[in-house]
C-alpha cells in the first residue's frame, strides 16, 4: 500500500466546533511543564489583558488531531497509520487561544513527495473561531515509511 | 516585558533541563489524545523496531517552547513556533530522560518587533529537534 499522490490538494470538511476548556488547557499546560501563570490563572490572564487561560503554543495539536483523524479515514488515502513518524510540525498564529474559543479546523493537504521509498504528507489545518475569524494554521509533515 | 533593543542576536535567553519519566508520557499521552502505544509499552515499541518507549515529539516540542514563555513572560506572544523531529527521546522505565532547552536570540526584526528565538533542544550529546524556531512578538515591550 503506498500512499495516494492524488491526495495532493484535497480539502476536507470542517470539523464539529471544538469548544476549548479552561480545564482541558491546565492539563494540557501541565503535561508540557508549562509554569506560567498566564496559562493557569484566569485573574493573571485577564492581567495580562485576555479574556481568559491562554492555551500552551502547540495546543492546537488536540485539534489537529481530528483532521488526521479525517485523512487517515479516507478510503483512498492508502496512510498505513503504523508505518507514520511525525517529521515536522508548525503553528502560525493570528491571536492566541483562549478559554472559551469555539474552534473549527479545515484540512489541506499540501503536498505529497516521495524520497527514496517514503512518502512525505504535507498537511495544513486552518482554525478559525466561532466568529469564523482566522486564530492559528497548524502544519504538519508525516512521514509514511515505504514497504520493506 | 523585555524590549528588542535590549537584545542581541547570539543572546542565550533562557536555559531549563526537564526530566521526563514514564509518567510524563502518560500524562502526555490523556492530555493531547496521542494513545500511540509505543509511548508507554515497551513490547509494542520493539515489535516495530524502536529501541524502548519513546517520548512524543508533540511533547518534547510542548515543553522546548517553555523557557522562551516564561523568558517572554506572556505565552501569548508566541506567534509562530516550528520544529523537525530529527531523533527520538528513548524514555527508560527507572531512570526516564533528561532533556536540555537552550534558547538563543537568532534573529531580531525591529520593523516588525519581533525576534526569532532558536532553540538547542538536547538528549544526552544529541540534539533531537532541528530548525527550532519561536518567533515572539515584542511589540508595546
Amino acid at each position: 500500500m503506498s500512499v495516494n499522490p492524488e491526495l495532493q490538494g484535497r480539502v476536507f470538511l470542517p470539523t464539529p466546533p471544538y469548544l476549548v476548556g479552561r480545564e482541558k488547557i491546565r492539563e494540557f499546560a501541565k503535561a508540557v511543564f508549562a509554569t506560567n501563570p498566564v496559562n493557569f490563572d484566569v485573574e493573571a490572564a485577564r492581567a495580562a489583558g485576555y479574556s481568559d487561560i491562554v492555551a500552551p503554543t502547540t495546543f492546537p495539536v488536540v485539534v489537529q488531531g481530528l483532521t488526521l483523524d479525517q485523512l487517515l479515514a479516507e478510503p483512498d488515502a492508502g496512510i498505513d497509520f503504523a508505518r507514520v513518524v511525525h517529521g515536522d510540525q508548525r503553528f502560525t498564529y493570528t491571536r492566541p487561544i483562549v478559554a472559551g474559543d469555539e474552534l473549527t479546523a479545515t484540512l489541506t493537504v499540501a503536498s505529497i513527495k516521495t524520497l527514496g521509498g517514503h512518502s512525505m504528507v504535507t498537511t495544513e489545518s486552518a482554525m478559525v473561531d466561532a466568529t469564523g475569524a482566522h486564530v492559528v494554521t497548524t502544519i504538519s509533515t508525516l512521514v509514511v515509511r515505504g514497504d520493506e | 516585558m523585555i524590549g528588542i533593543e535590549t537584545l542581541a542576536v547570539g543572546d542565550v535567553v533562557a536555559e531549563r533541563e526537564f526530566a521526563l519519566s514514564r509518567d510524563s508520557l502518560v500524562r502526555y499521552a490523556g492530555a493531547s489524545g496521542d494513545f500511540n502505544s509505543i509511548h508507554y509499552r515497551d513490547d509494542v515499541a520493539i515489535s516495530v523496531g524502536l529501541p524502548g518507549v519513546l517520548a512524543h515529539g508533540m511533547l518534547t516540542m510542548g515543553l522546548a517552547v517553555q523557557p522562551v514563555a516564561d523568558w517572554i513572560g506572556d505565552p501569548g506572544r508566541v506567534v509562530d513556533y516550528q520544529v523537525r523531529f530529527t531523533r527520538p527521546v528513548l524514555v527508560d522505565a527507572t531512570t526516564g530522560a533528561t532533556v536540555l532547552v537552550v534558547a538563543k536570540v537568532g534573529k531580531l526584526d525591529e520593523e516588525t518587533q519581533t525576534a526569532r528565538i532558536d532553540l538547542t533542544v538536547s538528549y544526552g550529546e544529541q540534539t533531537v529537534l532541528g530548525k527550532a524556531q519561536v518567533l515572539v512578538n515584542l511589540a508595546g515591550a
